[in-house]
């Protein structure tokens, strides 16, 4: 494994505003071998030319084992097909390991460059000692460093040993965009083939010898627990050797096989205390929401006073329900107790989590727990949570201890769960209700704008509630980027006991379908084109800061990717008789994103045929992967817009799998069409912004086509 | 427990297992091939597609017992030397982001391009539909068949 972690370290870590760490991690003092170059814990470059970059974020899809190290590798001067990739599992060398909020790049894009930069210093430094001649006289090239007057040449393998040997640089000058050659290309992704061979290593695919399987029973009502079980039959199902409980509320089956453990459960017979919730249903859920929607909230952001504005009221509400993230990948994670450790295989991403849980709930501490980062079959923040990992770890500890006969059982077990287990033991999106307000002029243009979110917090069911009550998420997904004079966004907390999580793009989707339809409606209601009344919203011709807590959003790049997207679309122009246009933008993840959605009505249903997405990320690290997470978000938003909807009765999630929560298949999928506003600021993010416009659009156009305006999703509810 | 022979890719594999065994975890388990998903266990999301005789089915609600002495292709016997023509365009096209739905939508391809070599759109569509993609690859993915498929008609034996 990894000899990283054996490497003394000095952080240079900065808060970044919302929370998250980047670092720039230097080592210092002994090195475990001296003839590898290894200026920082992304680097690693041997004398046999090999160039090794550590990735320290997970792969879940969004393609961050190639971004990142494209970072590094530019600022390295490294010739790009030298480069080999190696993932961190949990580490204490990397900051927040964290992958989720759209942050990779937006992150560690300095970390990463500094990395690259210093090793390039230091290799610059290597080569005019070892000739003899100026720094200055030197330059990095594709791999290798070169003196321009005697046209000598080494590469970074023959330079690694005496390179190893020299201090490393505390300030580095970083490359001008104009001179990259490896940021802003297309470049294939590293993980692509393994992934069309079938050889690539998702969670649920690793595999260890003596490794068991294990399926758990779990409460199916919210918050029961476990009175009694029988587990007779169980253990007449063949390959079967344990069954036992692990928590209050779940009893593990584990077998030789899959199956075994699956068959095993089926025929377990659990008496089940439901607890509280156990009359718990949707109709009660909207009830409380209505009920915290009363009570006054917390500001997010102000500006002017509403209160005091007067004119013409308009006011609307919007609701929106629990959706499941639903990722292809089943949870799973495997896990080997062996009394003073834990080691697992984790598709997380949340390593240190992961770690940090597991050992508290196996009685470890979290440097006896080694977390490996597999790849993961999608994520959307299900695999922000641990539990997988803490059922794994559980299991493994209670078969550690048990015996069949005289046999110990033990080892490592992965513990699969099914779709089911999967739908109806997620974390969800919470339901949420949305207060609409404007005051607007006599010509139609609004003066005041208020939203009021009601809501559960995330965060705080989760016992982290941020700063006020307020989810510290909130400040990437809520912002309002329209310069009006007087605006009022606010959060009513609402509890629920419905388990909650953070799913791709989060709050963003609801404030955004809330948002961008009212806005629809006011510019419907002043009979003005939607594009020009977003236009004359945000600031006219002016470019206006608007500081959204530590996000300084500007109205000008929102209204130029508006105007792109619009421009590619031919908003405006006339379509074919049925087609019908609509339009939405907003700004998440400090990224301003675009879209005009084309559709049909078919027999009362909306039919999109065409998205055209257009997008202000700042620098575009690599545009290929950049177009893949805008087409897979607007595909993922339009399968949430159309049918996402997790209902509770009696306690009970009542979907189950794909028939009953139906994403979109082929034969829905519009054609997704991706522009950018070229940049030179520093990336934002990617991987959600496309996320939240995409609902709001499809039902302005689905008002355009038939007068109706929908204020609550799913579409097809 | 039962004994069954299965062809599995070009190999004679002996195993011992309950009949009613869903073939997906013969393959992933008993046989480690893993190329081979479990994704709903209910054969609605196809990524557990294999052939058997060419054909493709959902290995997840296919019992052992139905596919004994058959011939089964998983993603790993797809192409014996190198890379299918399917393959190869899914790389060009950049299909994959999570790609854990890939070698189903892949095998799913393999058997509509053998019965039709040169499939338009709507055939694309109706082979393809059974096959879910969260990341939402859909586009690409009919790029790569018409790639694809464009490959197979420049091979001077014709049709794979």
């Amino acid at each position: 494994m990894s000899p990283l972690s054996r490497r003394e370290f000095v952080t240079a870590g900065v808060a970044a505003g919302v929370g998250l760490v980047v670092g720039f991690y230097l080592p210092h003092g002994k090195r475990e071998n001296t003839e590898s170059f290894s200026p920082n814990a992304y680097l690693r470059i041997t004398p046999d030319n090999k160039i090794t970059i550590v990735v320290a974020r997970s792969e879940m899809g969004q393609g961050v084992r190639t971004a990142l190290p494209m970072i590094l590798a530019e600022e390295l001067e490294a010739d790009w097909k030298q480069i080999a990739i190696e993932q961190a599992g949990a580490s204490t060398l990397y900051g927040d390991q964290t992958t989720g909020g759209s942050a990779s790049v937006r992150t560690t894009w300095d970390t990463m460059r500094k990395a690259g930069a210093a090793a390039r210093e230091m290799l610059i430094s290597a080569a005019a000692l070892t000739w003899g001649v100026p720094r200055s006289s030197c330059a990095a090239e594709s791999g290798s460093i070169v003196h321009g007057a005697s046209k000598r040449r080494l590469s970074y393998g023959d330079l690694a040993a005496k390179a190893a040997t020299l201090p490393i640089p505390s300030d580095v000058t970083l490359k001008q965009s104009k001179d990259y050659k490896i940021v802003g290309q297309r470049l294939a992704r590293v993980d692509t083939p393994s992934k069309v061979k079938g050889d690539a290593v998702f969670g649920i695919d690793f595999r260890t010898p003596e490794m068991k399987y294990a399926v758990l029973s779990r409460s199916p009502v919210i918050g029961g627990k476990v009175t009694s079980f029988n587990d007779k039959e169980s253990r007449n199902i063949p390959g079967v050797n344990y069954v036992g409980k692990v928590s209050d509320s779940a009893i593990a089956v584990v077998a030789d096989s899959v199956w075994g453990a699956m068959e095993g459960r089926r025929v377990l017979d659990v008496t089940w205390d439901d607890g509280p919730n156990k009359e718990l249903n949707t109709a009660a859920i909207w009830e409380s929401l209505k009920q915290a929607a009363t009570k006054k909230g917390t500001s997010l952001y102000s500006v002017g006073d509403v209160s005091k504005v007067s004119g013409r009221r308009v006011s609307a509400e919007y609701r929106l329900p629990f959706m499941a993230h639903a990722p292809m990948e089943p949870g799973n994670c495997t896990a080997n107790y062996s009394g003073r450790a834990c080691e697992l295989w984790a598709p997380t991403q949340v390593p240190q989590d992961c770690r940090d849980s597991v050992a508290q709930a196996v009685g470890l501490d979290p440097d006896q727990v080694k977390v490996n980062v597999t790849l993961m079959g999608g994520g959307f923040g299900r695999r922000l949570e641990h539990d997988y990992a803490v059922e794994a770890a559980l299991v493994s500890k209670a078969i550690f201890t048990s015996k069949i006969g005289t046999e110990k059982i033990g080892g490592p077990v992965k513990v699969i769960w099914t779709r089911e287990d999967d739908m109806r033991f997620s974390t969800y999106r919470p339901a949420s209700l949305h207060q609409l307000s404007a005051v607007v002029d006599g010509a139609g243009w609004p003066v005041a704008f208020s939203h009021r979110i009601v809501a559960p917090s995330i965060s705080g069911q989760k016992g982290q509630p941020g700063p006020n009550g307020i989810d510290p998420d909130l400040p990437d997904e809520a912002a309002f980027i329209y310069g009006l004079p007087n605006v009022s966004l606010e959060y009513v907390p609402a509890e629920t006991p419905v388990p909650l999580g953070w799913m791709r793009s989060v709050y963003a989707l609801q404030a955004g379908f809330a948002s961008e339809s009212f806005i629809d409606e006011l510019a419907v209601a002043a009979g003005k084109d939607p594009l020009e009344y977003r236009l004359h919203m945000l600031a006219h011709n002016k470019d206006q800061n608007i500081l959204y807590f530590s996000t300084t959003w500007h109205t000008a790049r929102m209204r130029a990717a508006l105007q792109l997207a619009a421009d590619k679309a031919g908003w405006g122009k006339a379509l074919p008789a049925g087609r019908f246009h609509g339009i939405a933008c907003f700004g998440c993840f400090s990224s301003y994103m675009a879209e005009v959605v084309e559709i049909s009505m078919e027999n009362d249903t909306p039919r999109v045929h065409r998205v055209v997405a257009a997008v202000d990320c700042g620098q575009i690290v690599n545009p290929s992967i950049m177009e893949q997470q805008i087409q897979g978000g607007i595909i993922y938003a339009l399968s949430n817009a159309l049918r996402a909807h997790i209902t509770i009765e009696k306690g009970r999630i009542v979907q189950g799998n794909f028939d009953d929560y139906e994403p979109l298949r082929m034969d829905e999928a519009p054609l997704v069409e991706v522009y950018a506003v070229p940049s030179a600021e520093s990336p934002t993010g990617i991987g959600e912004p496309s996320v939240p416009p995409l609902a709001p659009a499809v039902c302005n156009a689905i008002y355009a086509a038939t007068k109706k305006r929908i204020r609550a999703l799913p579409i097809l509810a | 427990m039962a004994d069954f022979t299965l062809r599995v890719n070009g190999s004679e594999r002996n195993i011992s297992v309950p009949g009613q065994t869903p073939l997906l975890w013969v393959l992933r388990d008993t046989l480690a091939l893993t190329g081979t998903k479990f994704g709903c266990g209910a054969g609605l999301c196809g990524a557990c597609t294999v052939h058997v005789e060419g054909t493709a089915i959902r290995s997840c609600s296919t019992p052992v017992s139905q596919v004994a002495g058959k011939s089964i292709t998983t993603i790993e016997g797809l192409e014996a030397n190198g890379l299918h023509p399917l393959q190869a365009a899914w790389i060009a096209e950049e299909v994959p982001q999570c790609g854990y739905c890939q070698t189903g939508q892949i095998m799913s391809a393999a058997a509509l391009l053998a019965k039709t070599p040169n499939p338009n759109d709507e055939q694309i569509t109706q082979a393809m539909k059974g096959n879910l993609c969260r990341c939402g690859t859909y586009e690409r993915i009919r790029k790569a068949i018409h790639r694809a498929a464009g490959a197979n008609a420049g091979d001077a034996g014709g049709a794979r």
